[in-house]
Parts: structure tokens; sequence; C-alpha cells
């Protein structure tokens, strides 16, 4: 257990060191929050569906986690490229311990990132329904941070040379994005969109976050907790089997 | 202590695509020896170092490493040795002291021992004082030096050292195989080594293997490899052996990736 722990500490270390990709990492959420938020809330309160900050903050705040869990797939080829990853994949532990450790740990910093999202969206004049419930909601970003942090190791742990990073980000990361409905409602979509949004896993995890924030869930969440825990077992599971066949 | 060598190779091939890499090796490393794998660019000696270190796995022909196969038991066979690779391997956003902490949980040294002994190797190695330092902020030769420390950390029954010295001054050589000497004689530690130094060779090894083209075309005591090519010295004997034509070495995936990352950091 010593393992997981140093490694995990040795993401959150480097993650409060750099305080630059911090402010960095913020960027594009607030653009999204500010810009989208301001710009389309008016469309949105005419078509009768309340405050869009309300209904997008769970949205930008999912996104964060989701790009920052992605980044530590990149992380991982650094690591190669740096030679860090030899280090750790002769040490004589189980390669799924060191595997957790960092999974849990680009986790953790995701979540780290998500927290800073929620503080600036309270900012921004976002206000949960009920702040007892605020706690549930954390829990639901750590559960999505799991998810995309083990799809990101098993994407690292497959991929060997940093263009490669350029296409999961335009053909993966971005889909799940724009697919989750983290923009807009999932109700009434056109047949097409409905499928490819409940087939996105993070569809779940916004969704549970804004029936415990905001009180407004499609699905329930119950079924989006079920689903995040599903998919994030699985996701584990094929980020060890990946990381396990790494060849440097 | 079981018998027999704690390295034997039987037949090993390594092939990457058209591209034959090791070739049908076969030797034993005796226990307690220093045992140094000499050859040109290209020859062989670290895809040698990685199939033995768990990291790839061969083509054809058996290994054993204190007679387990690292393909079958490779979480075993890393328990038995220590390793200090040819690229470098440190985390250099963390510290000269995180990474040697780190090492010190991933070899599982009991945390006191681990820092008494981090210490002291700092010592050794002219680290201490930088100890809380990004390693990022290092020069070239500390980073060698930090490296060799790092790899001195837990005491294995086998240590690789794969061209440990390259870019480091004499001073810091010259403590370094100090000190593996006194760890093959006092601990008793297999040292498994290559370098480019004939010299260092010919010093420490207590027995040398000569690798071209991905196959073995010497072994023996330096005085039995000069006398077999009727050499002065070390190096003659080396050429004699090998030839005089400078080698290519094929670009791997891993070279891209540093010129990449050389681009990045420009701009």
């Amino acid at each position: 257990m010593g393992v997981v722990y140093i490694l995990w500490l040795r993401e959150v270390k480097k993650y409060l060191r750099s305080r630059a990709q911090i402010i960095a990492s913020l960027g594009s959420p607030l653009m999204y929050l500010f810009v989208l938020g301001f710009s389309l809330g008016p469309v949105f309160q005419r078509a009768g569906e309340g405050s869009y900050l309300q209904f997008m903050a769970p949205g930008i705040m999912a996104m964060t986690v989701l790009f920052t869990a992605m980044f530590s797939g990149i992380a991982m080829l650094w690591d190669r490229q740096f030679g860090f990853l030899k280090e750790t994949l002769v040490a004589p532990v189980p390669r799924i311990w060191i595997m957790l450790g960092r999974t849990l740990g680009g986790a953790t910093v995701a979540s780290l990132q998500g927290t800073i999202i929620f503080l600036v969206t309270l900012i921004a004049g976002f206000r949960p329904q009920n702040w007892l419930l605020v706690p549930v909601a954390f829990l639901i970003i750590v559960m999505i941070a799991v998810v995309f942090a083990a799809l990101a190791t098993a994407i690292g742990s497959t991929l060997k040379e940093m263009q490669g990073f350029q296409m999961v980000m335009n053909f993966l990361v971005m889909p799940i994005f724009f697919l989750s409905g983290a923009l807009y409602p999932l109700k009434g979509l056109p047949a097409a969109l409905e499928v490819l949004t409940h087939a996105d896993p993070l569809t779940y995890g916004i969704d549970g976050v804004r029936g415990v924030l905001i009180g407004a869930s499609h699905f329930g969440v119950a079924l989006d907790v079920g689903i995040l825990t599903a998919v994030g077992a699985g996701f584990l599971m094929l980020g060890a089997w990946r990381f396990s066949k790494i060849d440097v | 202590m079981p018998d027999g060598p704690i390295i034997r190779l039987q037949h090993v091939s390594k092939k990457f695509g058209e591209v034959v890499a090791v070739d049908d090796v076969s030797f034993d490393v005796a226990r307690g020896e220093t045992f140094a794998f000499l050859g040109p660019n290209g020859a062989g000696k670290t895809t040698t170092i990685r199939m033995l270190t768990t990291l790839t796995r061969p083509t054809s022909g058996t290994i054993a490493m204190d007679g387990l196969d690292p393909v079958t038991h490779p979480t075993d066979v890393r328990r038995k040795f220590g390793v200090v690779f040819q690229d470098p391997s440190l985390d250099q956003d963390l510290t000269a002291w995180e990474n040697m902490e780190i090492h010190g949980v991933l070899y599982h040294v009991p945390r006191k021992e681990a820092r008494e002994r981090a210490k002291l190797l700092l010592e050794l190695f002219e680290l201490y004082e930088r100890r809380d330092s990004l390693v990022k902020t290092f020069s070239g030769g500390m980073r060698r030096r930090l490296e060799i420390a790092r790899g001195l950390l837990h005491t294995p029954t086998l240590l690789f050292l794969d061209e440990p010295t390259l870019g480091l001054d004499p001073q810091s050589r010259n403590q370094m195989w100090t000190h593996v000497k006194n760890l093959n004689k006092s601990e008793g530690v297999t040292v498994f080594l290559t370098t480019h130094y004939m010299d260092e060779a010919e010093r420490v090894a207590d027995r040398i293997a000569i690798i071209d083209h991905g196959k073995i075309v010497a072994i023996g005591s330096a005085a039995e490899l000069k006398a077999q090519t009727k050499a002065e010295s070390l190096e003659a004997a080396f050429l004699a052996l090998t030839g005089h034509a400078i080698r290519e070495e094929a670009v791997g995936s891993a070279d891209r990736m540093r010129q990449m990352a050389a681009m990045w950091r420009r701009r």
C-alpha cells in the first residue's frame, strides 16, 4: 500500500507545485462559464428552462474534471519519455499498485480542479439547491475523475508518442464533452444524438451532479451512480490490463 | 543461497521486425562476479539488459535469473536486482530527496534504513547539500550521480549498470567504482556493467564479454582477451575483435519522443 500512496503523493505534489499549470487549465472552463453562460442565458430563459448558469455550472465542473483526468494520460507519456516510467516498471511491486497509485493521483488532481471550478461558479452566481448535498455532489465528481483517469491510464499505456494524444483529444475527449449534455438539456434530442449521449459515461456523471445540486436529473441519481460505478470498474480493469502490457 | 549461475542465457534472440538486435546469445554470469558487457553502439547491450531486467521479452531462447524466468516470474526477478539505466529515469519535477524516497518505497526498504542510506549515498556523491532542489535544476553530471546513488539505495543481489559513468568527471567515476567494488566485496553483490571506457572495464571486471552485431564474439578475463588477440591493451583487443567501422544506431520511438520534447521545450 505504501507504493500506491507514494505514487499518489507524487502526482498531488507535482500538481500543487505547478501553479502556472493550475491557472492555465482554468482558462477554458472560465470561457465556457462566462461567455456561453451569459450569452445563451437569455435564450435559455425564454425557452422556459430557467437559469442557464444554474444548468451549465455542473457541466463545466465535470468538463474540468474530464480534461484534467485525461491529461494524466499525457503525463504518462512524459514519464515514458523522461524515463521515470522505467524506474517504476522495474521495481519489485505488482504493476497494478503502480497503476492504481498513478490513476488515483490523477483522479485526485482532477477532483481538486473540479472543486476550484465549483468555487468559481459560486462567485459567478451559481447556488446549489441544498448545501447539505454538496458533499454528495463532490463524491460524484470524484467518481467522474476516477472513470476518466482510468481511461487515461489505459490510453497512456497504449500510446507511444505524443502525436497520438492529439488524436485522442480531438476524437475522444471533445466528443465525450460535447455529447455529455454539459451544455444542453437531454430531453427532446434527435434520435441519433440521443443514442450517442446515452452511450457517453460523462452524461451520467453530469446528470448525477445536476440531480444533487439543482434537483433536476434526467435519469435519476441512483442510476447515474450505478452506471458510473460500473464504467469506472470496467475502465480500471482496462487500465490495469493495458498497464501490465507496457513494453518500454 | 541456491547454487548455479545468477544469470544464465541460453540461445536468446530478440528481433524488432526484420532487425535482429540480439542473435542466439548464450552465457553465464557467476554469483559474486563483476561482469563487463562490452560492444560498439547498437551491438545489443542495452537490449540484452532490457530483457534481463524484465522490460522486454526475448523473441526466443530462455533466460534464468537466479533460476527464475523473467517472462513468467517478473516480480520475483525484479526483487533480486537493482539497475542504473543508460537513459535518465529520474523524475525531474521532484527533488533529489523525493526521488530517493520513492525508490526506497518501491523497493520495500524500511523507512528508517532508507533515510540513513539515502543520506549516506547523497553525501558520498556530494549531492546532500542539494537534496531539496528539483532535479531539473541539476547539471548532467549531478543527475547521473543521483541516478547511481538511487540505484544503490537498496542492496540488490545483482546490480546492472548500463554505461553508468557516461558524462561523469574522473572524480565521480572513481568514487562510484570504489563504492561498487566495496559492495561487491563486502556484500557479495554481483555486478553486470556496460561501458565504453575500456580502462574501467579492465580495472573492475573479473570477466568481460564482447558483443557485436548481436552475437558474443569473445568472453574471458581482460588478460585472456588480450592474449587471444595478441593485443597490448584491452582497447586494442576490443578493436581487433569488433573492427574499426563506426556503427549507426537505429532511432527508436523513445529517441523520437526525446526530439519532440526538445521541440516542445523550445517553444
